[in-house]
């Protein structure tokens, strides 16, 4: 395959076409089958994060060494210049002049399109605020082709607080590439904004609405579960509404035998400890799949030949 | 003649003609025109054959920027532009909404990170169900022209 992301920014999931999302999986599934410790060798990578997230910084850091890189960096802003009233634009003109490539989370919308303006070298976005975090709908799409063994034409239920999910939007937005059918199960007060359903319009994408996972568990072939936040209503409404949103057992008994459950962890209550143990559960494997998606990126973005 | 009166001759400079009754006076206030040395005269609430009522700037002495064109078009995409050289209109055109506008708005969401760093604001324009939408390059956020322009 042609690498169509050799020294590309990884900024947001709406500047990937069809092809190359299947190139970020295709190289996924490589390097999960037959490490590469040789793809980095020599390369020195930036891990900047601006606002500290353990578990993306980990699978980042891991996905580096794993390929053979070295990295540099910080794992919060609270010692860094950022602090002392640096801009951006400044810390990543210097920062990025050490390194190969620049990995880097932040807390302000749009920071990462605005890191590559001033990176001499590729960005990758670990999470920008409420705005994109591309890394996780590639670690998700992975997941999917993996456990259904395609991508095209499958049924996908996304459920809980469907309105300030980011991963929500980021990889309803992506299946759309690839002629998904979706289902959403939500609370009225955190709906899938209309902006997202205006999009599926225009794209011809068909979807529904339902307020049952035992219902729709015998349709469709992945149930991607978040989490519904207690601050967002008062005790007694939550009380209400959230036992709907929980995902147990007892809602999967006519459940499709290719059914999987995905969830971009970590999860508090939303899905039942038991289901763990039930061919369903795949949100560990997903977790795993960070990994591998990771390296896929930095691989393709580093090499002109993988 | 009646309409002579109404759109008074001027030796050279810039008449803009067809605009939304009302918008006259935010589109003096956006582009700064009164912090300019030009002279300016307006007409509010003119009657009009096409619209009913519209207003008209008159600015003497200054060319538009292709940006001040710019935002007019997001403002009064009805508007005309005529530019005067001699008494004469040399050049007449009519405001085409722009694919982009940038340095010239604040991005409404606060915590974009166009607020506190050395960019210019940079939003994309598109026309959906009769609104005008810019969508932030930066955090990609989406705004009605509303929001964006009474910043
Ligand atoms: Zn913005």
């Amino acid at each position: 395959m042609e690498n169509r992301l050799y020294k590309r920014d990884i900024i947001s999931i709406a500047d990937f076409d069809r092809k190359d999302l299947e190139l970020v999986l295709e190289t996924a599934a490589q390097l999960k089958n037959s490490p590469r410790p040789d793809l980095l060798q020599g390369k020195v990578i930036a891990s900047c994060f601006f606002e500290a997230s353990t578990r993306t910084r980990l699978s980042f850091e891991t996905a580096v060494q794993r390929l053979g890189g070295t990295l540099i960096g910080f794992s919060d802003a609270g010692n860094t210049s950022a602090k002392k009233g640096e801009t951006l634009a400044d810390s990543v003109n210097i920062i990025s002049s050490y390194t190969d490539a620049f990995v880097m989370r932040h807390p302000q919308e749009g920071s990462a399109r605005l890191a590559s303006e001033f990176s001499s070298v590729p960005v990758i976005n670990g999470g920008d605020g409420s705005n994109q975090h591309p890394t996780q709908t590639l670690l998700d799409l992975f997941s999917i082709r993996e456990c259904q063994g395609k991508l095209d034409g499958l049924k996908v239920a996304f459920v809980g607080d469907l309105k300030y999910g980011r991963t929500v939007h980021s990889l309803a937005q992506a299946l759309c590439h690839f002629g998904a059918e979706f289902t959403f199960i939500a609370p009225k007060a955190l709906a899938m904004p209309d902006y997202i359903l205006e999009e599926l319009d225009e794209k011809g994408i068909k979807y529904r609405f339902s307020d049952s996972i035992e219902e729709t568990a015998p349709q469709v072939d992945i149930i991607y579960m978040t989490r519904v936040q207690k601050e967002r209503f008062d005790e007694t409404e939550y009380k209400h509404i959230a036992s709907k949103y929980i995902l147990d057992v007892e809602s999967l008994k006519d459940a499709k035998e290719n059914l999987k459950v995905l969830h971009p962890l970590p999860r508090v209550d939303e899905i039942a400890v038991e289901v763990d143990k039930t061919p369903y559960a795949y949100y560990f494997q997903q977790a795993e799949n960070g990994v591998y998606a990771r390296q896929a990126l930095l691989a393709l973005v580093l090499n002109e030949v993988v | 003649m009646r309409k002579k009166l109404q759109v008074e001759a001027i030796c050279q400079g810039t008449v803009i003609d067809h605009i939304p009754a009302g918008q006259g006076i935010k589109i003096l206030d956006r582009l700064r025109l009164l912090d300019s040395n030009a002279s300016i005269t307006v007409g509010f609430n003119l009657p009009s054959k096409d619209q009913g009522h519209k207003d008209i700037i008159k600015v003497t002495s200054r060319k538009f920027t292709e940006q001040e064109a710019n935002q007019l078009a997001l403002f009064a995409p009805s508007a005309t532009i005529n530019v005067i050289d001699n008494y004469e209109v040399v050049d007449k055109f009519k405001m085409a909404l722009p694919e982009s506008l940038q340095g010239a708005f604040t991005c409404p969401n606060s915590n974009c990170i166009t607020h506190n760093e050395p960019v210019d604001t940079h939003f994309y324009l598109r026309e959906h169900n009769g609104d005008v939408r810019l969508k932030c390059k930066y955090c990609e956020k989406s705004f009605s022209k509303d929001i964006v322009a009474e910043l």
